[in-house]
């Protein structure tokens, strides 16, 4: 395969949101074709620059997964897909890509907080913030608060998401930054929070640098606050 | 063929009720008797078998049927029926054994109900952007009317067949060429079967050719009846009407299939509790249905039940009344219990606008009569204010829940071989990070078969359904119109007397 035909291919797995050959995508017959891991570790094999197969492949299909969101023709199932595609690219190429370069797209280290287990929303969020080009540190559910910020800590993260369902374990994003400040660790790090009660005013009251209503409006979020 | 709703019948009544009915039915033809008007019904019941007693001064004879006369005469109805239609598409298969549930529209409102979207700006509140709120308003209906009503019911993917729900009252429309035109102007715009009654017989043989040219010839018409005839033969309580018996026997002769219908109301023409109704209303259907074999021998019928309930406080029809589905699914199984195709109603409001009361009341009867298994299921688009106003934004919204209704009366998909998919699809997903199952949803989110939400949603703090609808209707009412091909809407027109030059020539 030429260089132009395997990113072809890995764009059109992405769209399809096929992450490996078991993945039957949307169109009819795909299983059994490569997927997007098999075609990333062909592309490497014949020295195709890591870079290039992110921005050339991996990114224009996922613009286009956009489109397809925005004009209606896609719906989040497909989204998913396509982002676990890309997180599953990504995993594949890190090794390969110059450090800075994750750094720039950023590090963020979720949780959903003590006592609450509910993960559905954090875990979609998980996978598209990956799917974005961000290195995802997934803690789980019923995370307390210092586990977090020990992990944010020494990963080095510069944002820490909270998810919280239950106007109980809201209390606890509270208190998560209440103690980042404590320890001196506030400035480092931009807290995001969501989950079905949560607000605006409700993160703007606890002191969280944003409130994302969805997994869209984290990505645009991180990406304003990066170009700032 | 139109997939209508495969149904496994819910049986309100159980084997020894439906036995009781019978016997009462069979009680009151033998014992009590239907009161017969005109010569030729009589002259074929008699000949038949039934006896006919006294004289007629006026109020007709009482004709007495026996148990034996009316078996027979059900075994000798077909129990399939099949109904055709300009686009073949849309055929419809009536089977009492194997029922599917069709829906469609009726019948015969005076009224068209016209929505408006008027903007109210809160008094005091001068600045505040207004709400904008539907407003109604009530005309008599015209036979343009009736050629928009057919297009939109055209478009209406849940509406399975069409009776007009709005009839014409042209100043130019007379009794001789209303037939003609209320046929013409249905069939002109819609690629659905047709059905409507007669209002005059001598108009019957050109209905029938305007059936044949539409469907490219005699033969064609008997294999693909584009339309078929409603007559109501029996007026309750127990007789049977003159010129609605012949107009029924005008369509048996020519092989025409034909509703034989019969609308008591509980509480002022029929028994108000469910057993006296049922008896009754059976009795009447069936009286009906052996007169169409005397006529002509495995003439197609349908059992056409449409028994309702009187309102206390006018003895006007109660569509909303939970007695209503009970005795129209009652009759559902009556139907079958003979073997005979059945029709029934289900979906009028007795509210006057649409709203909370319209759609609860027309959604339980839509649901709970087609569980009964009715083959047609007419009544069910746009009808308000006890079947007195046609409503088309009521008929989109109408179409939305049926939708609705019919996803859940899908069968269930269950067997062996989707099981090994089943088990592998979810070993797949408990191996991966997680765990989520909306990647193996994709598919089956594009079957076309998915229900993908209520699709007039307001997405605010206040009801916009009734914005959207009016948006949906205008759209739809634009959409360019399926009319006849042009040589024969002239065929049509230049071999059937009556039609209206307005309607041809625009
Ligand atoms: C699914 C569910 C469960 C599942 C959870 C399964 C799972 N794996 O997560 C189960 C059945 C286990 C469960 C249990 C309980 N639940 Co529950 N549950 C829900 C339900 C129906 C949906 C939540 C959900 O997944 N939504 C779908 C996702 C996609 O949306 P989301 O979570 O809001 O996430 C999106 C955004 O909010 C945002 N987001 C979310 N998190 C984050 C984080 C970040 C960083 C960012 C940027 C964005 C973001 O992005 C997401 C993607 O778009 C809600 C009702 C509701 N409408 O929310 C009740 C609900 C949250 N549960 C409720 C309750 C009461 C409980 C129980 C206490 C019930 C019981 N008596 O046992 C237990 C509590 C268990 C516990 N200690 O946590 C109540 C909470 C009421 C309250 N007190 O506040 C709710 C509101 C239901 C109700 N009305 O009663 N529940």
């Amino acid at each position: 395969m030429t260089q132009e035909h395997i990113l072809n291919e890995i764009r059109k797995n992405v769209i399809q949101g096929r992450r490996n050959a078991e993945d039957e995508g949307l169109d009819d017959e795909l299983a059994g074709e490569p997927g997007v891991e098999e075609l990333v570790d062909q592309a490497l094999e014949q020295n195709i620059d890591p870079q290039e197969i992110l921005n050339q492949a991996i990114s224009k299909g996922m613009e286009e997964v956009g489109v397809k969101y925005e004009n209606g023709e896609y719906y989040i199932p497909d989204m998913l897909a396509a982002a676990e595609a890309v997180g599953a690219a990504t995993d594949r190429l890190a090794p390969y890509l110059e450090q800075d370069n994750q750094q720039k797209k950023g590090k963020i280290v979720i949780a959903t907080v003590e006592k609450d287990y509910h993960d559905i929303g954090k875990n979609i969020v998980c996978i598209m913030l990956k799917g974005a080009g961000l290195e995802v540190i997934d803690l789980g559910v019923d995370v307390p608060a210092d586990k977090i910020i020990e992990e944010a800590a020494n990963r080095e993260a510069n944002l820490i998401g909270l998810s919280a369902l239950l106007d109980t374990t809201m209390g606890y994003m509270e208190s998560t930054i209440k103690k980042l400040e404590d320890k001196g660790l506030r400035d480092n790090v931009k807290v995001l929070i969501g989950g079905a009660p949560t607000t605006p005013e409700f993160a703007e009251k606890i002191g969280a640098d944003a409130h994302c209503r969805d997994a869209f409006e984290a990505i645009r979020t991180i990406e304003e606050e990066e170009t700032r | 063929m139109r997939k209508g709703v495969p149904v496994k019948p819910y049986p309100r009544l159980n084997q020894q009720q439906i036995e009781l009915i019978h016997r009462a039915s069979m009680e009151i033809l033998n014992d009590t008797g239907i009161v017969v008007h005109g010569k030729e019904p009589l002259e074929l019941l008699s000949s038949a078998g039934a006896e006919v007693n006294g004289s007629d001064q006026g109020g007709g004879y009482k004709v007495k049927i026996p148990e034996t006369l009316v078996l027979d005469s059900v075994k000798k109805a077909p129990s399939e029926i099949k109904l055709g239609a300009r686009n073949p598409e849309n055929t419809l298969l009536l089977s009492a054994e194997n029922p599917r549930v069709y829906y469609g529209s009726g019948s015969e409102t005076n009224f068209f109900l016209e929505t408006a979207l008027k903007e109210f700006v809160p008094r005091g509140e001068d600045n505040s952007p207004g709400y904008i709120f539907p407003t109604y308003s009530s005309r008599r209906g015209c036979v343009e009317d009736l050629c928009r009503v057919a297009h939109l019911a055209n478009q209406l993917e849940n509406l399975d067949f069409f009776i007009r729900p709005i009839n014409i009252q042209d100043e130019d429309i007379t009794e001789e060429n209303k037939d003609v035109n209320k046929f013409f102007a249905a069939l002109d715009n819609i690629e659905k079967h047709v059905m409507a009654g007669i209002t005059d017989l001598n108009q019957f043989n050109n209905i029938v050719k305007m059936g044949q040219i539409i469907a490219g010839g005699k033969q064609e018409f008997k294999n693909n009846p584009v339309l078929s005839f409603i007559s109501c033969v029996t007026k309750s309580p127990l007789q049977i009407v003159e010129d609605a018996a012949l107009r029924m026997i005008a369509a048996n002769r020519h092989g025409i299939p034909v509703v034989i219908s019969s609308s008591p109301q509980g509480g002022s023409t029929a028994p108000i509790e469910e057993m006296g109704m049922v008896s009754m209303i059976n009795a009447e259907i069936l009286a009906g249905v052996v007169l169409s074999q005397a006529a002509e021998k495995g003439a197609p019928v349908i059992y056409g039940s449409v028994p309702v309930r009187a309102r206390m406080d006018n003895l006007h029809d109660m569509y909303g009344a939970p007695e209503f589905s009970q005795y129209n699914l009652a009759c559902v199984q009556m139907s079958h219990y003979y073997g005979l195709p059945n029709y029934s109603a289900g979906g009028v409001s007795d509210a006057r606008v649409p709203g909370i009361q319209a759609t609860v009341e027309k959604s339980l009867s839509h649901l709970f009569v087609a569980q009964g298994g009715t083959n047609l299921l007419h009544y069910a688009f746009g009808l308000l204010l006890e079947t007195q106003t046609f409503c088309p934004e009521q008929a989109i919204l109408d179409n939305a829940h049926i939708g609705i209704i019919k996803k859940i009366l899908e069968e269930p998909e269950i067997d062996k071989e989707l099981k090994e998919k089943v088990i592998s699809g979810i070993d797949k997903v408990m191996d991966s990070p997680y765990r989520i199952f909306s990647r193996s949803a994709r598919k089956y989110m594009r079957s076309g078969n998915m229900y993908m939400g209520y699709p007039f949603e307001g997405g605010e703090e206040k009801d916009n359904t009734m914005l959207r609808v009016k948006e949906e209707t205008e759209r739809l009412m634009e959409q360019p119109r399926s009319c006849l091909p042009e040589n024969i809407r002239n065929e049509v027109y230049n071999q059937v007397p009556g039609i209206l030059p307005r309607l041809v020539k625009e």
